[in-house]
């Protein structure tokens, strides 16, 4: 229980310095609040939106998280999500096959798409000593041009020419066999699938570094690079193979987000996604199985968050400053004990990453 | 340590200490291709390379802040915020007073306070330095776009064209016409410069970021010169703030600053963590942004728009890649220090 003390004691923190933020605005943070809160809960529709919001979350925390333990920061999910949407849209739509082909067919390759990303990002570390924390936001912006360019109108060879009157860079709907269907969906819209496929992507990366080699070589290279190359293990080749993985991670997040929610490709739809992983991931602790609750937290403000602008007139970029809070708390634990008095509360700061910074 | 008790490279002049004109020669030659490849007139070609001038003033500041913080021990991935930030408080500053001194007060003071910030939670809370520039990013994006509001302008900057220079037939045009904040960037890289290299507080300044027990052996109080240090480069991040708005003469919430917090680290590894190698590699990178802008106004050649978006990034990329583990870092970089 005392692992939990930081994060809760983080996220408490952060709601009271948002609250703060909305009284200055003259707005009332409990009505707010409240309305986040029925909004993300009150209901099964509301449940099942809270589970789609939290899906992409779940794998854009797996992806930092996952990179998190071999030393590596990854804060290109942004890029390598967007990736994965879009091609998981064109198999989506472009084949006809049936559904139990069709869409984890899309889901992997969306992956795949993203983990070259990955790949190429890995490689420059190992092999140039480039650092990650450049070449991936250098591939945000590539990936969200790539990306705009493929659909975009009038010649973009994804482009959705028939039924698309007003023009809309976008590609055409996918089929429905490469939908992701959704449980219990009578009256209401049920709860997604996609957030089964999250969940169980969270308990192979858990598997995959609990109990197998590859695993123990992650973490090992994560914990000291040195130590890593005394016990014979290439870090080059963790350092690729780690990239790949958690942009695939990342990459799958934004195919379930097109097959399960948005159901084709926009430009623009998924922004800041990739960077919510970073705060998900840290409030996690880098736990595989942890980034599962601090998803759903962080899907369910958003799913509250357009209640909370029609009922208390605040708008949703609040959250973001929330997120913001909630990630210096997390990285701060000095800072908590300090205002919060709790002494029993643990030091550990997270991952250390600046030690690779330029270290040659 | 050589460098810190015998500053050797600023006594005897060597020949390596012009490699920084390589850099500017290499993107002479490679734009003189382009140029004739894509058959620009003189007057596009100027509007190239004027466009280059005011382009690189943001990422040479940029790059300064790095420098600066770099020298002194402190990884700053946070620039982009810093950038973000400053501009947005500038803007709104300038646009509700009237005035541009207000504006660039505003974006010298909150600059100097997320300098401040980063100083406090890397030296004070013991902070993971790259974390706590994504927290300052992340803070950025957040602040900027809850706080937005549509239909504001400022007064512009004004032009300083340099009397006589700006005569100059051709070269005139490129050099010697433009806003406040490109000359200022260019006498900012020469001031840090000198700064570094030829003044007690450089000496200091890197013995901190090399080896901060040593330093704190002979008298020099690490955490203090980090908090100054940290501190100036938060103005300066004003500085590139106010550069963009310069060029921009407006805050947009969606895409002010673009990745500039970060090219801005590159041309700083390119530049081998020197002021007047970040000058060139700023040139070279702002040259690549101004192409860019030159190409999507033009349609001189029939690349979809997209691509040539993607050139300042993947430009970025190529030359890191290219330089590889070129760059040498000051040692104890991104180590809190811990006095014992």
């Amino acid at each position: 229980m005392r692992a939990l003390q930081g994060p809760v004691l983080a996220i408490a923190l952060a709601l009271v310095f948002g609250a703060v933020l909305i009284a200055i605005d003259g707005k009332n943070p409990i009505e707010a609040y409240g309305a986040i809160l029925s909004g993300s809960l009150g209901g099964i529709d509301q449940i099942g939106r809270t589970l789609e919001k939290a899906t992409p979350l779940v794998l854009a925390g797996l992806a930092v998280a996952f990179a998190f333990k071999a030393g590596l920061f990854n804060i290109g999910g942004q890029g390598q999500l967007v990736l994965g949407a879009a091609f998981a849209a064109w198999i989506g739509y472009r084949f006809s096959l049936p559904g139990i082909v069709h869409i984890p067919l899309a889901l992997i390759v969306g992956g795949l798409a993203a983990s070259i990303l990955g790949i190429l990002v890995g490689a420059l570390k190992a092999y140039r000593g480039t650092h990650e924390v450049i070449t991936t936001i250098m591939f945000n912006f590539i990936a969200s041009n790539l990306t705009t360019y493929l659909v975009a109108f009038p010649d973009g060879p994804w482009f959705e020419v028939e039924g698309n009157a007003s023009n809309i860079s976008r590609t055409p709907p996918i089929q429905p066999s490469a939908e992701i269907p959704r449980l219990l969906a009578g009256d209401s819209s049920g709860i997604p699938l996609g957030f089964l496929v999250a969940v169980f992507a969270a308990i192979v990366i858990w598997w995959l570094l609990a109990k197998t080699t590859f695993g123990f070589e992650v973490v090992t290279v994560g914990a000291n690079r040195h130590a890593a190359v005394y016990a014979g293990i290439s870090v080059k080749r963790i350092t690729v193979i780690t990239m790949a993985i958690s942009a695939f991670l990342a990459g799958l997040g934004g195919a379930i987000e097109t097959q399960g929610v948005v159901g084709r490709f926009i430009p623009g739809d998924n922004s800041g996604l990739g960077f919510d992983g970073i705060t998900i991931a840290l409030l996690a602790k880098s736990n595989p199985i942890a980034v599962i609750p601090a998803a759903l937290l962080i899907g369910a403000l958003q799913a509250g968050a357009t209640q909370m602008q029609s009922r208390a007139g605040v708008s949703p970029d609040i959250l973001n400053l929330v997120q913001a809070f909630i990630l210096f708390f997390v990285a701060a634990p000095m800072v908590v004990r300090w205002i919060t008095r709790v002494r029993s509360l643990e030091e550990d700061s997270g991952p250390q990453l600046s030690s690779s910074w330029g270290a040659a | 340590m050589t460098t810190i008790a015998n500053p050797s490279n600023t006594r005897s002049f060597d020949i390596r200490s012009l490699g920084f004109l390589l850099v500017p020669l290499i993107g002479v030659a490679i734009t003189l291709a382009l140029h004739a490849y894509f058959g620009w007139t003189s007057q596009q070609q100027q509007a190239v390379y004027a466009g280059t001038m005011r382009g690189s003033a943001p990422l040479l500041f940029g790059a300064l802040v790095g420098i600066i913080g770099e020298k002194s021990g402190i990884v700053n991935i946070g620039i982009e915020g810093q950038m973000t930030l400053t501009g947005f408080a500038a803007f709104f500053a300038a646009a509700a007073s009237g005035s541009l001194l207000v504006g660039v007060a505003a974006a010298l003071s909150v600059g100097m306070m997320t300098g401040l910030f980063m100083g406090w939670s890397t030296i004070t809370i013991k902070m993971d330095h790259i974390i706590a520039g994504t927290v300052l990013n992340v803070f950025a994006g957040g602040f900027t776009n809850y706080y937005y509001a549509q239909g504001k302008t400022m007064p512009s900057f004004p032009s300083w064209p340099i009397p006589v220079l700006e005569d100059i037939p051709w070269a005139g045009k490129i050099l010697f016409q433009h806003g406040p904040m490109v000359y200022f960037a260019v006498i900012g890289a020469a001031l840090l410069h000198f700064g570094l290299n030829y003044t007690r507080w450089g000496l200091r300044t890197k013995a901190i970021g090399e080896h901060p027990s040593a330093a704190d052996t002979v008298g020099i109080s690490v955490t203090k010169l980090r908090y100054r240090n940290i501190t100036i480069a938060g103005g300066v991040a004003g500085l590139a703030g106010l550069s963009i708005l310069q060029s921009a003469s407006s805050f947009s919430n969606t895409g002010f600053s673009s990745g500039r917090g970060f090219i801005a680290l590159a041309v700083m590894l390119f530049g081998r963590y020197r002021p007047f190698g970040a000058l060139g590699a700023a040139l070279l990178f702002g040259y690549f942004s101004a192409l860019q802008s030159q190409l999507q106004l033009f349609d001189t050649i029939d690349i979809p728009s997209e691509f040539i978006g993607m050139i300042p990034y993947a430009f970025t990329i190529i030359v890191l890649a290219a330089l590889g583990y070129a760059a040498r870092s000051p040692a104890a970089l991104g180590q809190p220090f811990e006095k014992d």
